[in-house]
């Protein structure tokens, strides 16, 4: 074993967990404004097509990045108006939105199959050694040596937690997730914060998806994304719905994510296959201990899945 | 446009839900430093038009001035910053926030929280007004006294000088009554206008200042408080007039139905919730149970119907004992449990069947053949419509559409049906009006004139002195005592909720 948990298994583990922190902080948004949107597979593939072609074309990584954030956005747009404005069932909606965004990458990714991005493209995305904490030992190579987008994701995080627990937006986001009635009876204008909400939601997971197809893995291949849009659902159940403890979650995943190989390369024969569980069998596993555990601390907002009218009688 | 002189006029108010006219051409006048009852059956229309004095409804057509100008609600937001707060029946609280956070809730005052600058803020409306909030508590740990103080404290700080209560004491004991009348008292010095919308006519009479009643939908009248008394004010509530005294029934036999002894229950937590409870029953004998809420009634209620596990003791149902048998074999020994939880619907009815899926849910058992047989049950329906005075637009209307009285007399009536020789009834007239509640009264006297053993479970000390024939009152899951009701006083009932034990209890 002593082959495999390395310093560079684990600085890859953060890589690999990269796409997921951004789809389950992107998710736990979307929750905590009291709707489920089962949709971020579908809106991780519509940023990582978008992302990869705009990339392509311009060779400009601002842009792709923008657009890719875009399309996730405008993959939420749909949902929230289905859901908030028309009261549409969340998980049908939700699920319909990835079946939707897994045709449209597929159908716009038609001509790009097998391409790579170009070297000039892949070398905005180098390795910055942030200076002093990239020194540290161990440590500071696991997570103070990588690309800018694995920095953004640690900023995303601390600043969707900051935002939720310490500031008034953050506190009338909860209540709407929570309690609807009792936010709007407080004056907090409930359909805004769900479709700002969701729509930040959708764009966090546009660029999970574009980090797949533009860093992780710079060439385009169909269904980029492999399931990891299902594995960030489970993973804001997982982290509490907590943006700290998601960046917790989204590496242990990205660890388990990339083991299979790395096992295979020290000579320890076991199945593919087995490996490519792994993530969802652990995912089963969280999800019946969390069940387990029953506290309200850790609950999920209270509101989630349903749908708010505010004169109903 | 008459523009009314009072601080808060509402002229002509209309409001239409589909076909149903909620309130028509309504009119309002409240004056500061008064607490205005608002008085009505269930339906009459009170909610409705609070509703829209407070944004949560735009009403059809009307005017509403606050201090002599026009105004137009479009949400909440608007009805609080021109001074009008509601606090509803249903809390509207954030249990995983505290009480701080729930009163900073849609405030907007700076980006970050500044906790503590508003606290110091809070502070002051607290001694202010003499309200007590434990703010740093969270919600979900606090008691409905404690959530609704707070609910009280959120709209003041938030600038209500108009203030509506929406059946405020329908989920208080008596204590936290108490201190709600005390609140309310030192809002209308500090020259609030107080809005109370009741049906207890106890309470309206010692509270209140003016009482404009409501029926189906209109304005009927408003008095001054010493120009009226309950009975004028119920007859015009109801629209003719009423006997509002409740019979009291002579027992007929001294056979023993009941007899329960030593019963012991836990709660999920392993807390003895029941501890060493011991009454017998006669035939055609109302016993009242009388507790501070969460006393370990529902417990008890869901024990003797064999929802409950119980750790030990006897409940011996004529001669038979039955403790650690299943609910099926209650039932068919003739015990009915009709409970009636805070919410009406969470156990008994299923909220969107409609009536003859209801009573089909209870019958099942008995019928033969995979298939449902739809037609005796339907027949049933109309008969209990029929006969308990149900308001219904049909049997096939679902239940939740139809007001509390209704479906609790839907509930009640299914009950009845087994034709049951042991009624447990919890609260069944909880949130009713009294035209409903005397109904209600009668149902069990008739079910008592046949022999049924009652077990009434009641908040409402009135009801039980004046219906049952004995009480047993419990405290925290002990009988404090049994006593007569023709002999017993409010005020010993009080002492023996707060665990004040009688004499042959006294350990």
């Amino acid at each position: 074993m002593n082959t495999v948990l390395t310093v560079s298994f684990f600085k890859a583990a953060i890589i690999a967990g990269t796409p997921l922190l951004f789809a389950t902080l992107g998710e736990i948004m979307t929750e905590k404004s009291g709707n489920l949107n089962l949709g971020v597979e579908g809106m991780m593939l519509m940023g990582a097509v978008v992302g990869f072609e705009v990339g392509y074309v311009t060779n400009n990584p601002l842009l792709a990045l923008v657009t890719a954030a875009l399309a996730g956005a405008i993959g939420a747009l749909i949902y929230a108006f289905l859901t908030v404005s028309l009261r549409a069932n969340q998980v049908v909606s939700g699920l319909a939105l990835t079946i939707f965004g897994t045709g449209f990458s597929g159908f716009l990714g038609q001509g790009l199959i097998g391409l790579k991005m170009s070297e000039g493209f892949i070398s905005n995305f180098q390795k910055i050694k942030i200076p002093g904490l990239g020194d540290i030992p161990w440590l500071g190579e696991i997570f103070f040596n990588h690309d800018i987008l694995v920095y953004f994701g640690y900023l995303t995080a601390v600043i969707l937690g900051l935002y939720l627990y310490n500031t008034r937006k953050g506190l009338n986001l909860r209540a709407v997730g929570e309690n609807p009635a009792a936010a709007d009876a407080a004056s907090v204008r409930v359909t805004r914060y769900k479709y700002t909400h969701i729509l930040l939601g959708g764009a966090l997971c546009g660029l999970g998806g574009a980090y797949l197809s533009l860093v992780q893995v710079p060439v385009w291949q169909e269904n980029i994304t492999a399931g990891r849009g299902w594995i960030a659902v489970a993973l804001v159940i997982f982290s509490a719905w907590n943006p700290y403890r998601a960046i917790l979650g989204a590496y242990l995943f990205g660890g388990l994510d990339i083991i299979g190989f790395r096992l295979q390369g020290s000579g320890i024969v076991i199945s593919q296959y087995i490996f490519d569980m792994a993530p969802y069998l652990m995912t089963i596993i969280i999800l019946v201990i969390v069940s387990f555990k029953k506290d309200i601390k850790n609950a999920p907002p209270k509101a989630l899945g349903e749908p708010y009218f505010r004169e109903e009688r | 446009m008459k523009n009314g002189s009072a601080y808060v006029s509402m002229r002509d108010i209309t409001k239409i839900f589909g076909t149903v006219l909620a309130t028509d051409g309504m009119n309002l006048d409240v004056e500061k430093g008064e607490i205005h009852a608002l008085l009505g059956e269930n339906g009459a229309g009170k909610s409705t038009l609070m509703n829209m004095l407070s944004g949560i409804y735009i009403p059809d057509s009307g005017h509403i001035f606050i201090d002599n100008q026009e105004r137009k609600f479009s949400s909440p937001r608007d009805a609080i910053n021109a001074g009008v707060g509601m606090i509803h029946q249903h809390f509207k609280l954030v249990d995983i926030l505290t009480a701080l956070e729930n009163i900073l809730l849609g405030q907007r005052k700076g980006f970050l929280l500044q906790k503590k600058e508003q606290e110091i803020e809070i502070r002051k409306i607290m001694e202010k007004f003499h309200l007590e909030v434990d703010l740093k508590k969270y919600v979900y740990e606090m008691s409905v006294g404690e959530k609704q103080n707070l609910e009280i404290l959120k709209t003041l700080y938030r600038g209500a000088r108009v203030l509506i209560l929406d059946e405020p004491t329908a989920v208080l004991t008596p204590q936290e009554t108490v201190v709600l009348f005390r609140i309310m008292r030192r809002m209308k010095e500090q020259g609030c206008a107080v809005i109370f919308i009741s049906h207890k006519m106890n309470e309206v009479m010692e509270i209140a200042d003016r009482v404009t009643v409501l029926r189906k939908g209109q304005t009927i009248d408003t008095l001054k408080k010493e120009e009226t008394n309950p009975q004028e004010l119920t007859e015009l509530m109801v629209g003719r007039p009423i006997d509002l005294s409740i019979k009291r029934l002579a027992r007929v036999t001294d056979e023993r139905v009941l007899k329960v002894s030593n019963l012991r229950a836990l709660n999920e937590e392993g807390i003895e919730v029941l501890k060493g409870i011991k009454f017998d029953l006669c035939a055609g004998e109302i016993l009242g149970v009388a507790g501070i809420a969460g006393s370990g009634q529902k417990e008890l209620c869901e024990a003797l119907a064999g929802l409950y596990p119980i750790k030990e003791g006897e409940i011996l149902f004529k001669g038979e004992d039955l403790a650690g048998k299943n609910p099926k074999e209650f039932i068919s020994r003739g015990i009915s449990m009709s409970f009636i939880p805070e919410d009406r619907l969470g156990m008994g009815l299923v909220a969107s069947m409609d009536m003859v899926d209801n009573i089909l849910l209870k019958q099942y058992h008995h019928t033969k053949g995979i298939f449902v047989q739809r037609k005796p049950a339907a027949t049933k329906a109309k008969e209990i419509i029929k006969k308990l005075d149900v308001q219904t637009p049909g049997i096939d209307h679902p239940i939740k559409n139809l007001s509390g009285g209704n479906i609790q007399k839907v509930l009640l009536g299914r009950e009845l049906d087994s034709q049951p020789e042991l009624l447990i009834t919890a609260y069944p007239v909880r949130g009713l009006d009294i035209n409903t509640c005397l109904k209600i009264y009668d149902i069990l006297n008739e079910e008592k004139k046949k022999g049924v053993a009652i077990l009434y479970i009641a908040e409402d000390l009135d009801s039980l002195l004046g219906l049952c024939d004995r009480i047993m009152v419990i405290s925290n899951g002990e009988i404090t005592g049994i006593v007569d009701a023709r002999k017993a006083t409010k005020e010993q009932l009080g002492a023996m909720m707060l665990g004040k034990k009688e004499d042959d209890y006294a350990v």
